[in-house]
Formats: structure tokens, sequence, C-alpha cells
């Protein structure tokens, strides 16, 4: 059984809809003691990340994130709230890996013009974890976002866009996507069905 | 690299597909779930389903197509058509729709916009503009371009992008239908001028036009949208792509 974390994120349904098509179970719950019974957790996101921030520590899932043992992947708000600190708002996130998450328009080189928010295909390379089993170097991920995990040890999958930034984090059990596998056609579908494997 | 996206334009009535598409082998060619999936397949990198019918009971039946298209189709999708409240583009949004296009309404509200924006993202708005040029000037038309605004092209560009929206969709009524090429001076400006992404619609009569209008030289624009040539088979997205990667564009390859 997936669970799905509910903390009215926004478009929780692309997500549900993926893991139908893969044939998971799955319950969407703000619920801990639900959550806890759960195989493995999901954290979905669209939407802003102070606020986000103080919707789970409301529903106190935020202590439950940062001790669960369960594979946890978060993906693109939810990515960024599994690192310390984003600059959205100056907000203090779980801390699960030490990234910090910054405003392109911060980084981008002088000269350089490009459109805020990333909207898009972009690819990912340097691919390192179980949970690209199958997917090619180089494939071509769905993004959308303004906001940027920086790259460490953590990074298990790289993108550019104007600066090289962490297109996937991991570390143990917790997992990220900054981009959307569930919108990324069938390469994207492998890491979800990766995931369900962990 | 961020690429350029081709985006094929289905338009939907009564829950079925309305231009012929004879091209593909499909069991049945109406089907926009089918339709979009073998989209999908060849290399699409979003679609658009554009709802033009007009009672209030064929709008029930678009958000249950849009309900079944997200369960089906793993690309992002934008549907359109008729949106003109904040309830409208929530019950499409619910339904599994990523993004949600507003045109008329939008110009006659332009609350609208901002509206979705704060509620749902701007990730999820697209301002649809229809434009026609009259004396010199770019003049926003509503209604599938039968009426005339009080808005001009850019300005309403650039009220959009700060009311909100995400993206830009710009259908020059001039060069739509044509077949002989987008608009690319005005995209090229509409990127100047603009931080959100621009894709362009209206005129395509073969893949050399969306190679034009994609290209720095060019129309400068992020993304190309298309509906018959995509449908009569003129252009297949496969063949396209190749050419887009010929001319050095960045594209995304099946």
């Amino acid at each position: 059984m997936v669970g799905i974390i509910d903390y009215e994120a926004g478009n929780i349904r692309s997500v549900e809809n993926a893991l139908k098509r893969l044939g998971a179970e799955y319950v969407l719950t703000s619920d801990v003691g639900t959550l806890s019974a759960c195989d493995r957790l999901l954290l979905p996101g669209v939407g802003e990340a102070k606020w986000a921030m103080e919707k789970l520590r409301e529903r106190n899932l935020a202590d439950f994130i940062r001790n669960t043992s369960k594979p946890l992947l978060g993906i693109c708000l939810g990515m960024q709230l599994l690192c310390s600190w984003s600059e959205e708002g100056n907000t203090e996130c779980l801390g699960i890996f030490d990234n910090r998450v910054r405003h392109f328009r911060s980084f981008l080189p002088s000269g350089l013009r490009l459109k805020i928010p990333q909207i898009g295909w972009n690819d990912i390379i340097s691919l390192k974890s179980q949970l690209f089993a199958g997917v090619t170097e180089g494939a071509y991920m769905y993004f959308v976002h303004s906001y940027f995990a920086d790259i460490d040890e953590n990074t298990i999958a790289v993108s550019e866009y104007g600066i090289p930034f962490s297109a996937a984090l991991g570390n143990g059990n917790f997992f990220g996507c900054q981009f959307h596998p569930e919108k990324s056609g069938d390469e994207g579908e492998k890491i979800i069905a990766n995931f369900l494997k962990l | 690299m961020l690429t350029k996206r081709i985006i094929p334009c289905l338009d939907i009535k009564d829950g079925q597909t309305v231009k012929g598409v004879n091209f593909l082998s499909l069991k049945s060619v109406g089907d926009p779930v089918e339709l979009g999936k073998a989209y999908s397949e060849q290399g699409a990198d979003e679609l658009v389903f554009l709802d033009i019918s007009a009672t209030l009971e064929s709008r029930k039946t678009f958000s249950s197509l849009v309900e079944r298209i997200a369960l089906n189709i793993n690309i992002p999708f934008t549907v359109g058509g008729g949106i003109s409240s904040v309830e409208d583009a929530a019950v499409l949004l619910r339904a599994g729709a990523d993004k949600v296009s507003v045109n008329s309404s939008a110009v006659r509200n332009p609350s609208l916009v901002s509206d979705i924006a704060s509620r749902f993202g701007s990730q999820c708005v697209v301002v649809a503009i229809d434009a026609k040029k009259v004396d010199g000037a770019w003049r926003v038309t509503t209604h599938g371009g039968s009426r005339f605004s009080d808005k001009e092209l850019f300005s309403w560009a650039l009220q959009a992008q700060r009311l909100g929206a995400g993206e830009i969709l710009f259908t020059s009524m001039d060069h739509d239908g044509t077949c002989a090429g987008y608009a690319c001076a005005e995209y090229r400006k509409l990127s100047e001028i603009l931080d959100i992404p621009v894709i362009a619609s209206g005129g395509a009569g073969n893949a050399e036009h969306i190679v034009e209008v994609l290209s720095p030289e060019g129309g400068r624009a992020d993304a190309a949208l298309a509906a018959s040539i995509f449908h009569y088979g003129e252009v297949k997205i496969p063949e396209l792509k190749s050419m887009l990667a010929d001319a050095g564009i960045p594209v995304r390859r099946v």
C-alpha cells in the first residue's frame, strides 16, 4: 500500500492516476496512523514552500516524515520540502537532505535571459540510483519550477537550466524528484514503477 | 537542455474529436483518448483539448472525458473552451487537467487570470490570445475571432503575465487557417517582452513553418501548437523532431 501524504498540496490527481496505471494500491490521507501502516510514502506537491511547511506541521506530518524508515519519494515541491531550507518565503524545511533550495533568478549567469519558471522537458544525466533502473541516461522529464536544489553528494540525477541543478536527490530511504515522473511519459512511469519495488 | 515543445491540438464536441484524422490506424478516430495516446506515442510533448461544444450538457461530457484522458495519458495536457469562472477551471483541474486555457472570458474579466493563478498556481493558467492586425495594430478578438475587444496584443500579454499567467498562447487570426506560416515577427516580440513561455499557434502548413517559429533567427517561441497538419498527416511528429534537431533546435526524442 502506497500512502500519499495529503496536505492540500494540489494536483494529487496525476500521481493517483499514475499509481492506478501501474496497478498499485494507494491511500490518500493526512492521518499519521494510516500512513505508518503503508509500505511506502509519496509526498507530492504544487504550491508555495512556506505554506506547505505550515500545513505539514499543523498536521504533525513534519516529524512523521523525518522519522519514517519507509521508502519516501517527494515530487517537485515535495522534493524541495525534504531539503534544509528554501529561499521561497525564507522557509526552514524538513532537513532530510542538506541541500538548499534557491530561485533560478539569483543564480543565472548575468546576460543569460531564461524564462522562469522552467516549463517543459529537460534531460537528466549522471543517474545513480535504483530509482533509475532501466531509465536511459539523458532521458527527458517534465519540469515546472522556479526554485532548484543545489548539487551535492545527495544528488542522484543532474539537469541544467542556465546552471546545473539536482534533478533528483536520494539518501537512505528518502528520494526526491524535481520533475514530475507521473507526467514524463513512459520513462517517467519507469521511475514510479522502480519506487514501488524499493 | 530545455527542449522546445510540439503540441497537437484536438477540438472536442460532445466528447468526440471533430476534425478528421486520416493517418493514424485507430479503432476509433473520434475518441480523444485514443488519439491523444497515439500522439503521445509519436512524441508529442503536450496536448491541448479544446471543448467547442456549446451546451451545458456537453460541458459535463467534457469533464468526464478529461477524467478519462488524465487516467490514460502520461504527458501534460491543457484543456480550454468556455472557461469563464474559477469554478469552471476547478472542475477541469480536479478532473485531472494539468492546465486550463482561458481566452474570451479573461479579456472581459482579467481578474479571472489572477483568481485561478492564486488558487491553483500560475503553472496551470494558459492565457490564449486571438488577435488580428488592423491599421498596423494587433487588436485582441474574442469569440473565435468574431468580435473585437478594446485590448492590444502586446499590452494584454504583459498584463496577463502580471496577473499570473503561466504561459501565453497567441493565435494570429490573420495567419490561422492560411497554412502559410506563423506570425514570426510577433512571436519574436512577445518572447522578448515576456518572462513566461510563448506558445505559437495558427498558420502552420508544413514542418518548415514550425522550425521557423521555434528557431532563434525566427519566432523564438517556446512551443508550437498545430491541429490540421498533424491530424491530416502532412507533418508527422517523429520526422518533425528530426528536422528540428537537424536545425539545431533542442527537442525531446522518444
